[in-house]
């Protein structure tokens, strides 16, 4: 089953694409990671998803319907912005009521329980609440909604380290209690392999790769061996990233068969190597930018 | 929703309904009584900008910072996540604010109708008078019902500009301008002709002459143009010289000076009142007329409906592109 389907997704932002030619099947009941560089689209993809902003290309579907098409659409899917905002002159217990009360499935008892859990004092404001205590509350809201699929744009980016992984372990906890599904936007990989089991790397507004994290890292090699030009590989090795110095040359390949040439050595990735081999060799055709004098 | 929408906009309200009950008072103490309003210029000109300045007041503090505050906060993507649709979120901020703006405008511009009838009463009797009558342009927009449809035009004007510019100052600034363009342009262009003005050619006499203007030349004092006694009470849109064809006379021709009294004769001589009487029947032979068009005193209430009419329309039409526009906003 898949929670959100994209087909040819582009966003045009006045003369600029800021995703282009996106397709994607997001699968139900898993944490997806979306990962890139700064101005990759990942925000403009999280927002096409959650109904913010219409798309200019293409198509997307959500939880089996249009993002942003309706009340019962929009019960189905939260979304916690990168900013994580909440009402200023508003309490915390007033963001609470405004949950419960624009939310047919809010979770009245899950929310006063994550809050007091947090430690926020329901009578503050939320103007002064801190970085992290707003985003704690701007979370509470999103899962408290009990959505089918939630939205996060860097949730945790301003959470202190425990806060960070008491945040992901409520999340798993949601994911595996209600079959929530979570696609998150994040640059800190050490969190997104500790709770992703998919992964979606966006490089220059394109998806570079997309898929079961298991399995991307089954089909992984770091292949090292005496210096060599990579265009002797076998057809069924596509070179990821490609590194030589005087006598070595270590490749990055994917591949479904084993490797026969007894001249590699084989190696394993880890997530971190597999997404930092495909944000640095982005894969396209960059023009060479020489000075011209 | 509605919840919410009322706690973000309760504040505001609270404190203009708080002045306009001062307001209020303050009138109900001090209404004039017939005869002398000899100390009143204060509190009638003063209540007259307080009805005109109100409704735009309302656009610019409680319509434009109700969208571009949670479009500048953020909030935006907070309550659009929330199960509730965006016309729905506007259609709540619509049905609070539009409703507390009309009554507000409404009540303001009772009192200050009932306080000034007194006056404009008086108004409506004089000819040379010191205080405009009510069916006047500046008068118009500061009574009767007429202010509820400019509160109601002021603070969907706000929230349509706060949705195109997305920015609480300019969109302030815009939506001042854009009210205060459209309350030139309705009593130029719009009002006079909603409802036919009145017609009338007078005959030139000397009964029926309030002035003549005159400009300095080398030859003595040359007469541009005249006016005729004007009905009480009325909105004068047209008094002027038309010849047999139709066409207005400017300047007069020299002969007009003749139909003056000798300057500095008081009373007129009796040659002096010949020679008018020559001088006017000349003119009428010549086939000069004056003449007159203008919005008679009572058509104040069905012309306060038609503004009325006529800005809820443009509240309508203004909350229609509101919608359309919100589903592009992000």
């Amino acid at each position: 089953m898949t929670v959100l389907r994209a087909q040819g997704l582009g966003k045009k932002y006045k003369r600029r694409w800021a995703l282009t030619g996106c397709t994607l099947d997001v699968p139900a009941g898993h944490v997806t990671g979306l990962v890139g560089p700064n101005g990759a689209g990942k925000s403009t993809l999280l927002g096409l998803a959650a109904g913010m902003l219409e798309p200019s290309s293409g198509t997307i579907e959500v939880c089996g319907g249009v993002p942003g098409s309706g009340p019962a659409q929009l019960a189905k899917v939260g979304f916690v912005a990168q900013n994580t905002p909440v009402y200023a002159n508003l309490t915390v217990e007033e963001h609470l009521r405004l949950g419960a009360r624009l939310n047919p499935g809010w979770d009245d008892e899950l929310a006063h329980e994550r809050i007091a859990r947090i430690g926020l004092d329901p009578a503050q404001a939320a103007g002064k609440l801190s970085g992290g205590q707003r985003a704690q509350l701007a979370l509470t809201l999103g899962i408290a909604k009990r959505p089918e699929l939630l939205l996060l744009d860097e949730p945790v980016a301003s959470l202190d380290p425990l806060a960070r992984r008491e945040f992901l372990q409520d999340l798993m906890e949601a994911v595996a209690e209600h079959g929530l599904s979570v696609v998150m936007s994040s640059h800190l990989i050490a969190d997104l392999e500790r709770v992703c089991d998919h992964l979606i790397v966006l490089v220059d507004s394109r998806i570079r790769l997309t898929g079961d994290v298991d399995d991307l890292l089954a089909t992984h090699r770091r292949l090292t061996g005496p210096r060599r030009d990579v265009d002797t590989l076998p057809a069924d090795q596509r070179v990821v990233s490609v590194r030589h110095t005087d006598r070595q040359t270590t490749v990055l390949v994917r591949t479904e068969a084993p490797i026969l040439d007894p001249s590699w050595d084989v190696g394993e990735l880890d997530l971190e190597d597999l997404i930092l081999a495909y944000l640095t060799n982005p894969g396209v055709e960059r023009p060479n930018l020489g000075v011209v004098r | 929703m509605t919840w919410l929408t009322w706690r973000q906009l309760r504040f505001p309200v609270v404190s203009v309904y708080a002045a306009l009950a001062l307001i209020g008072v303050g009138l109900a103490v001090s209404r004039p009584v017939r005869g002398g309003f000899g100390d009143q210029e204060f509190p009638y000109l003063g209540s007259l900008l307080a009805v005109q300045l109100l409704p735009a007041v309302l656009g610019v503090f409680w319509g434009v910072p109700m969208i571009t505050r949670e479009l500048e906060t953020g909030t935006h993507n907070l309550v659009w996540n929330q199960s509730v649709t965006r016309s729905r979120w506007l259609a709540v901020k619509l049905g609070v604010g539009v409703p507390a703006a009309m009554v507000a405008a409404g009540v303001l511009s009772l009192v200050v109708t009932w306080w000034a009838d007194p006056i404009d009463s008086a108004a409506a009797l004089e000819t040379e008078r010191s205080f405009e009558p009510r069916i006047t342009p500046l008068v118009f927009v500061a009574r009767g019902i007429a202010p509820i449809g400019y509160a109601a035009f002021a603070f969907v004007l706000g929230i349509a500009v706060a949705i195109l510019l997305r920015r609480t100052v300019t969109a302030m600034a815009v939506t001042l301008v854009v009210y205060a363009a459209v309350q030139l342009a309705v009593p130029f262009a719009v009002r006079p002709h909603v409802l036919p003005p009145v017609e009338e050619s007078v005959t030139l006499t000397a009964r029926s002459i309030a002035g003549v203007q005159t400009e300095e030349s080398p030859n003595g004092y040359v007469p541009q143009s005249l006016r005729v006694l004007e009905p009480a009470g009325s909105w004068v849109l047209a008094n002027e010289t038309v010849d047999a064809n139709g066409a207005v006379v400017r300047p007069l021709p020299a002969a007009v000076g003749d139909c003056m009294p000798a300057e500095g004769t008081e009373p007129p001589t009796l040659a002096d009142l010949d020679r008018m009487r020559e001088c006017f029947a000349r003119l009428s032979y010549l086939g000069y007329r004056q003449h007159l068009a203008y919005q008679p005193a009572s058509r104040f209430w069905p012309a306060q409906w038609v503004e009325l009419a006529v800005f809820l329309a443009l509240s309508a039409l203004v909350t229609w592109f509101c919608f359309r526009r919100l589903r592009h906003l992000s």
